[in-house]
């Protein structure tokens, strides 16, 4: 009995539980879309189809997603560069882990709508300002993965490295930085993220376009269509970003005896 | 025979500076390690045989006293002296070939150079079939023939082995033992080797050291006069057996002084 149940669930392939998936999230949504409250926030597929036309028509879409993928791309780049000198730092001297560190997890464990505001009084509206939060928030979580990563290295890896001849700089470049990049692709994968969802937040500051800022807008205007179209949006650009990410790590990092952190 | 002393160990002492206070690892060791030699020893768990290795690696430094390698002092690693670790240490980015490598390339070998000779061992270790391989795709025993190799590769003068039979299943392990003393044979080297079974020590050593316990020093050292080469036939003779006997009653007193 058992064993049929394991042949059933075994003889789907993964994009067969795909499509199931997909289907049964269509179920729900088209009962969610015709209830009478629910119905208002969850405007059935025919409806968010007629939106798409909506906002492409008013020029809107393009705009939106460029702006938003720019601030993202540009907040989450320094955010990276930033992280990875700091955690090294952190890693091999105390005296910065000890300063450094209990900030980070203080300021971690704000939400970047709560600072947002003072952004906005120290920088103005615009661009700048929200490539600062989103550099804020990925910095602060990539630094603390990576950072991890590199106290991890396995302590006799560097013992067998000097053994065999292995200087300072050999030690770096030909086992530390290796054996971290693990968790460094970890870290470019939670910043993405992390990025992407303090988007909203970001573009709360008094931005001219992207997905955040339009979302607001059309809350404010009732249009509730084009608001779950871009939210879906947000989720679709999410999702493909993480597979991008898993792709390069199942490459660069397909060594590891155990994945998926 | 004169024999050339090849490590000296001269009166090291290693005290650890804990959280309850000062311990002891080693106390005042002395020891002539002479050319070719290969000792064994063994000792109960917390008697300072892995400090010692680590200090005459260069991995650690004693509180007192020094190591001398071919009369000169030990300050740091050097490549004249190979270690091979229980948990193998093999990089787990590289393949095998780029293991036995790594340490050829670092004496600033040409890769083609460097292949060479690490095929010569990496063949040595019967390992042939799996140059392009990962670690993770290894058994531990063929783990710890990759180490071993990549020890070789660089030929150091003395080679240290820190119990790298120890995780291994007891079949694997004699079919190691026996490689390792045809590797010994083959290719003489002065081998320093810490194991905690007594069988292991006696097929391998030419000199089994045993070390007591808290603080750490040296009790027994017992010369192993059987002759190569040395198959686990061995095992099963009298004077074999006779040894085992003595040694495991050196150490079985270390262990019940321990436990006090």
């Amino acid at each position: 009995m058992l064993n049929k149940k394991k042949n059933f669930i075994d003889r789907i392939p993964n994009w067969g539980w795909l499509m199931i998936s997909l289907a049964t999230a269509i179920v729900l949504w088209y009962f969610l879309s015709i209830g009478e409250r629910t119905g208002r926030c969850f405007p059935f597929i025919d409806k968010i189809y007629v939106a798409i036309k909506t906002v492409i028509e008013r020029e809107i879409l393009w705009a939106d997603i460029q702006s938003s993928m720019i601030s993202v791309i540009m907040g989450f780049f320094f955010g990276f560069i930033s992280s990875v000198p700091v955690a090294f730092l952190m890693a091999w001297y105390r005296p910065v882990r000890y300063i450094v560190e209990p900030w980070i997890q203080f300021i971690r464990n704000i939400p970047p709508l709560a600072y947002v505001p003072l952004v906005v009084i120290g920088a103005g509206v615009g661009r700048v300002p929200q490539v600062i939060v989103i550099w804020l928030a990925t910095f602060l979580t990539m630094t603390i993965t990576i950072y991890q990563g590199v106290r991890n290295v396995d302590e006799t890896l560097i013992k067998a490295a000097r053994v065999l001849g292995a200087k300072d700089r050999d030690l770096f470049v030909k086992v530390i930085f290796p054996a971290t990049t693990p968790f460094i692709l970890t870290a470019v994968r939670l910043g993405a993220s992390v990025a992407l969802t303090t988007l909203i937040a970001a573009e709360s500051t008094g931005a001219f376009a992207g997905l955040g800022m339009r979302i607001r807008s059309f809350n404010n205007s009732y249009e509730v269509e084009p608001m779950l179209l871009y939210i879906i949006l947000i989720g679709i650009i999410g999702i493909s970003i993480e597979k991008i990410i898993k792709l390069l790590e199942k490459k660069l990092t397909g060594w590891q005896e155990t994945r998926d952190v | 025979m004169e024999r050339n002393v090849k490590v000296k160990i001269d009166h090291v002492e290693k005290i650890y500076d804990g959280r309850q206070g000062k311990m002891i690892a080693l106390n005042g060791v002395d020891l002539d390690i002479y050319e070719n030699e290969f000792i064994c020893v063994v000792g109960p768990s917390g008697c300072g045989k892995s400090t010692l290795l680590n200090i005459i690696a260069g991995l650690l430094e004693p509180t007192s006293g020094a190591v001398y390698v071919n009369g000169k002092k030990v300050e740091g690693t050097g490549t004249e002296r190979g270690v091979v670790f229980q948990q193998y240490a093999l990089f787990p980015w590289m393949t095998v070939l780029k293991n036995v490598m790594f340490g050829l390339k670092l004496k600033g070998m040409s890769d083609a150079e460097a292949r060479e000779i690490a095929m010569k061992y990496i063949r040595m270790v019967q390992l042939e079939d799996f140059v392009d391989a990962y670690p993770k795709e290894l058994s531990g025993g063929m783990k710890q023939r990759v180490a071993i190799a990549r020890a070789y590769a660089v030929q150091p003068e003395v080679l240290l082995m820190d119990e790298p039979f120890g995780a291994l299943d007891a079949q694997t392990r004699t079919q190691l033992q026996s490689e390792l003393i045809q590797t010994w044979q083959e290719e003489k080297k002065t081998c320093f080797f810490i194991t905690h079974d007594v069988e292991e020590a006696i097929i391998l050593a030419t000199k089994v050291i045993v070390m007591s316990a808290r603080p750490g020093r040296i009790k027994t050292i017992i010369d192993i006069n059987l002759p190569y080469p040395r198959t686990q036939d061995l095992k099963m003779q009298k004077e074999f057996l006779d040894l085992k006997a003595q040694i495991w009653g050196e150490v079985y007193q270390e262990y019940l002084e321990v436990r006090k």
